[in-house]
Parts: structure tokens; sequence; C-alpha cells
């Protein structure tokens, strides 16, 4: 669903192959895919492996506040829209801890960090479901967010994640619409459904913009990100590209951004906004959110909960390889 | 023209589609692995997916006005006719697993025979309710063997589960005058014919699983007379929550 901090990178590892970078960097300057199996610099592996596991993890932890209302879903239609999309988060998962695996990565390995606290995922999802118009608002605003960020990873220099990118976006697209297109239903409803709508864009409005991550100013890694074309936009052009489409969403159906400061720029064309309160930002990101704390405990009660499961499986398995190998002797 | 007969029909097994989907949803983001989260997502979209199409031709048949929606969220325990087993709480997962697969092993057998229905629209949702459940019995089985046949705690576990679900299997094929009148007709599948095959598929299974039956477990039924255990309620609760506290909205 999401990707957080595209600015993240590892300090660069030692000296490598001087001739080597220059094929590496000139292959990237022509456009052309880097795969798996092709030589690259252990800086762009750690950044890639640490993006990608974060975005995988994202997609994982962001089916719990969505997974908040699968049981309570107020129609049978909304309800399968709602579990697909579930459903399509956890495929994304797939996906991506898939594409992360081609890095030299195990899956078991990216879980466990996560689990111990070593990984990051969008801090988005330490915010809470409390009403049903919060299912809306996460479509349309986190998924809208997350759209502008993912849509130019499509053309990332590194093969796997950029083709795995494509499907992602897709489904990602309709997930935006399906959220607006639900929230749109509660405003133009009854009284009680708008108060619903406005107050879950009253709380997303801002989250959604911290998505982008920090401010150019701030972000010290864009330049070499940009340079490997893993990143293609700054973050706050991107914020500006999501502020520029919700608005005027937000204002079709009768909702208004939490902003005072929100004034539209002749001149530039660009919805202006008001100063993002980064503080909030770091308390959510230093594990100070309203639910840090209960979407780690849900996924570390999942994964010692299902140990036992994996145990049987793989316990299975080995005996049914064993009876295999005794019968062809 | 109303029917009342079909109407009920449609409702029993909508009913089972609809409460089954529910317990899977209640897992969606805690299964005990990526992959196995995804295919409880599947199986209660499938699921779901038959509940709406069959809950729909209810409400068309029944000729009161009522939709998918006013079916699903507007009656109580009383007035729903699903089995017992479909409304048992999950409890772990071999738990789970053991319930689906008794539901499985009965449903695709029921639908491939409910695709030849002279009722062409319960055929139509037959034949594509029978396409899926050949995949949901085929992933269920498979827990089955695996638990059965994995570790010791999984294998506890798989059996703890069949002791405690097996009293519900018998209700499956259990048949009231609707069933009755509308085999009579070529309509419904009598229930009563199912019993062997499932029978046949359930033994399979289990014998390669290392599981048994519990011996001399009663039976346990009613539900589709609307007696129901105290499961149901709660889940309702849950799942009628919007539209008990928002009458009349859309959504």
């Amino acid at each position: 669903m999401y990707t957080q901090g595209l600015n993240q990178a590892v300090e660069d590892g030692g000296p490598e192959d001087a001739e080597l970078l220059a094929r590496f960097q000139a292959k990237i300057d022509r456009e052309e895919k880097i795969e798996p199996n092709d030589w690259m610099p252990e800086a762009y592996r750690q950044t890639l492996i640490r993006q990608i596991s974060q975005h995988a993890h994202s997609e994982i932890v962001g089916m719990l506040p969505e997974g908040n209302w699968l049981t309570r879903a107020p129609n049978l239609r909304r309800k399968a829209i709602l579990l697909a999309k579930v459903q399509d988060e956890g495929g994304h998962g797939l996906y991506l801890y898939a594409a992360a695996e081609t890095l030299g990565i195990s899956r078991a390995e990216m879980v466990d960090r996560l689990l111990e606290g070593r990984a990051r995922y969008s801090s988005i999802f330490n915010y809470p479901t409390i009403t049903w118009a919060d299912i809306g608002a996460v479509g349309w605003l986190v998924d809208g967010a997350a759209i502008m960020n993912q849509i130019p990873l499509c053309r990332c220099s590194y093969g796997p994640y950029a083709r795995a990118m494509i499907r992602i976006c897709k489904e990602e697209s309709f997930h935006q619409r399906q959220g607006y297109e639900a929230i749109s239903r509660l405003a133009e409803g009854t009284a009680a459904q708008k108060r619903m709508a406005q107050d879950a864009l009253d709380r997303w409005w801002w989250p959604s913009l911290m998505m982008f991550g920090p401010s150019d100013t701030d972000s010290p890694h864009t330049g070499r990100s940009m340079r490997w074309k893993i990143k293609r936009f700054t973050n706050d052009e991107l914020r500006q590209k999501f502020v520029d489409a919700a608005v005027p969403q937000a204002h079709l159906i009768g909702l208004e951004p939490p902003d005072p400061e929100l004034r539209y720029d002749e001149e530039s064309g660009h919805w202006r906004f008001g100063e993002i309160d980064w503080s909030e930002f770091n308390e959510v990101l230093a594990g100070n959110g309203p639910c840090n704390r209960e979407r780690m405990a849900a996924r570390r009660k999942a994964h010692a909960e299902g140990a036992w499961v994996r145990e049987a499986a793989t316990a299975h398995a080995l005996r049914k390889q064993a009876r295999a190998a005794a019968a062809a002797e | 023209m109303p029917d009342a007969l079909t109407a009920a029909y449609a409702l029993r097994l909508g009913d089972d589609a609809l409460i089954l989907s529910h317990r899977l949803s209640e897992w969606v983001g805690h299964g005990p692995e990526l992959e196995e989260d995804i295919a409880l997502a599947n199986t209660a979209l499938d699921l779901l997916g038959q509940a709406r199409l069959l809950l729909a031709c209810a409400g068309a048949r029944e000729g009161r006005g009522r939709d998918e929606d006013a079916l699903a969220y507007g009656r109580d325990v009383l007035d729903f006719s699903n089995l017992l087993l479909v409304e048992q709480p999950n409890g772990d997962f071999a738990q789970t697993m053991v319930r689906q697969f008794l539901f499985d092993a009965y449903a695709v057998e029921l639908w491939p025979r409910l695709s030849a229905s002279r009722d062409e629209v319960l055929a139509g949702i037959a034949g594509k309710a029978a396409k899926e459940a050949a995949y949901h019995v085929e992933q269920s089985a498979a827990w089955v063997v695996r638990m059965g046949d994995g570790t010791e705690e999984s294998h506890d576990r798989a059996q703890a589960g069949l002791d405690l679900l097996w009293p519900y299997a018998g209700e499956i094929f259990e048949a009231d005058g609707v069933e009755a009148a509308l085999a009579e007709e070529g309509i419904a599948v009598a229930p009563s014919g199912l019993r062997g095959p499932w029978r046949a598929r359930v033994e399979a299974v289990l014998d390669e699983a290392g599981l048994a039956p519990p011996e001399g477990a009663g039976v346990r039924t009613g539900g589709r007379q609307g007696r129901h255990s105290e499961h149901l309620g709660h889940l309702l609760a849950e799942f009628q929550f919007m539209q008990r506290a928002y009458p009349g909205a859309e959504w």
C-alpha cells in the first residue's frame, strides 16, 4: 500500500570497483533495468532491501486497520469490496517480499526484523479506524497518497521491484476509487453519515500528507536515490501533486480539509497548504502513535500462534518426502 | 410469483455461505502464514459471493420486497437457517480448518448436483459455486492432512477440533419438507443422498491424516429451524451493528 521515506539509504560501504560503478550508472542512465544477477553497489542493494521490505511490511500491517471493519461492513457489497481489498494488500505483501528476496534476503529474515522492531512499516497504519467512514478515507487518501509514490516506482531501475509495482498500482488505483466512492456516499447521506465523513477527513488529512516523508530540505539521501532512479520525484513534489488532486475531490463532495491556510494559488495552479506538524510524525515514527503497540502486538501474536501450523506443514512435508524416498528404494 | 419453498431452500444455502464467510473473515490479517491469510480471505470472498446470489434469489422468490441486505441484516437468530456447524467459533487454525473441511466435503457434492436443478437461477449459482468448492476442499483437506500428519501438537489440535465439531456434521444430511418437496420436483438436491459420498471423502482424508471421528458423539441439530447455538447471536450483533445503528441509511 505504501512506501515511506524513499530517501533512506545505507551509508556507502567502502570502496567499490570504479569501473563496475561507472558501468552500473551508465546502464541506469540508459533507462535499462538492473536485474538480480547484475552487479550492483552494496548501498543500492541495501537501500532497495530496506525500501521494498518496508513497503511489504506496510501492506501486511495495513491489513489490520482495514480488517478491523471486515466483520462490521454496513452491507454485503461493501463487505465484499473490503474483503477483496484486504486480500489484495496481502497479495502485494507477497509480491514485494518475493521481489526483495531477489536481492539475497529471505522473507523469514525480513519478518523477524519487523517483529523485533528493527524494520519499519508505514506509520500511517498506526492510526485507528474508528468509524466506517475511516474505511472510505483510507482508500481515498492513504491509497491515493500511496499511488502518487508508487506510480513512479513502476519505472524504478530495479527490474523485479518495477515489475511488481505495475500490478500493485493497478490494484491500488481501484482501491483509491472505491474509497472515494464509499466516502462520497456518506457525504451525500444523512447528517450522521456526513459527520462521520468529515470527521474521518479531519483525522486522516494530515497523516496522509506526512506519508510522503520529510520535506526535501530534510531529506539527505534524495540525491543518490534520484541518481539511481529508485526515486524520480522529491517528497515535496509528490506531496504537492497529492494535495492538488485531493482538495478538489474533497470539495466536490462537500467536505473540507482541516487546514485553515489551504488556498488556491492562481499563478502556479497549485493548492497551497499549511505547515505540517512534523513533531507528530516523529512521535508516531518513534512508536508513540495511537496504535503502534496494538499493530505490532497483533503481528507478533499471529506469528507466535501460527508457529505450530508452520511446524506442522514442514514436518508433514519432510515425512512425505521420506516416505516417497523409501518407496523409491 | 412467490415461491415460499424455493425461497426457504435458497435462504438455507445462502445463510450457510454467509455465516461461514463471516467466520473466515474474522481471521483476515491474523493467519498463521501470509499465504494462508490470503487463502482464508479468498475463500471468505467466494462464500460471500455465493451468499449474495442465494439471498437475492431467496428475496425474489419470497416476493416480500426483501433484498440481500434486508435478509442479511434484518433478521434475528430465530430466522437464520444456517447449519450449526458454520456458526461455531474459529478456535485455533485446526478447528477452523476441520470445520471448513467438513463443510467443503459437503459443498463439493452438493453444488455439481444442484447445477442440474430445474430452477435455472439455482442451477447457475450452483455451477459457479461448484468450481469454487473444488478449490476449497482441496485446500482444507490438505490442511487436515498436514496437521494430522504433522507434529504431535498439530495432530492433537486437529483431533480436538474434530472431536468438537463432529457432532455438528450430521445436521448437513437432515431434510424436512422443504428439501423433500423440492427434490421431488428436481429443484433441490436431497441432502440424504450426499451422506455416502461425503463420508467416503471424509474418511479417506481423516485416514491419511491419522485422525478418527469421536466414538459415541451425539448429533447436534436445529439450525435449519432457527434453533441455534449461543454463538450466532454474538456473531449477528457484530455483523449487523451498522444497519441496526443507522436504520435506513444507504452505504
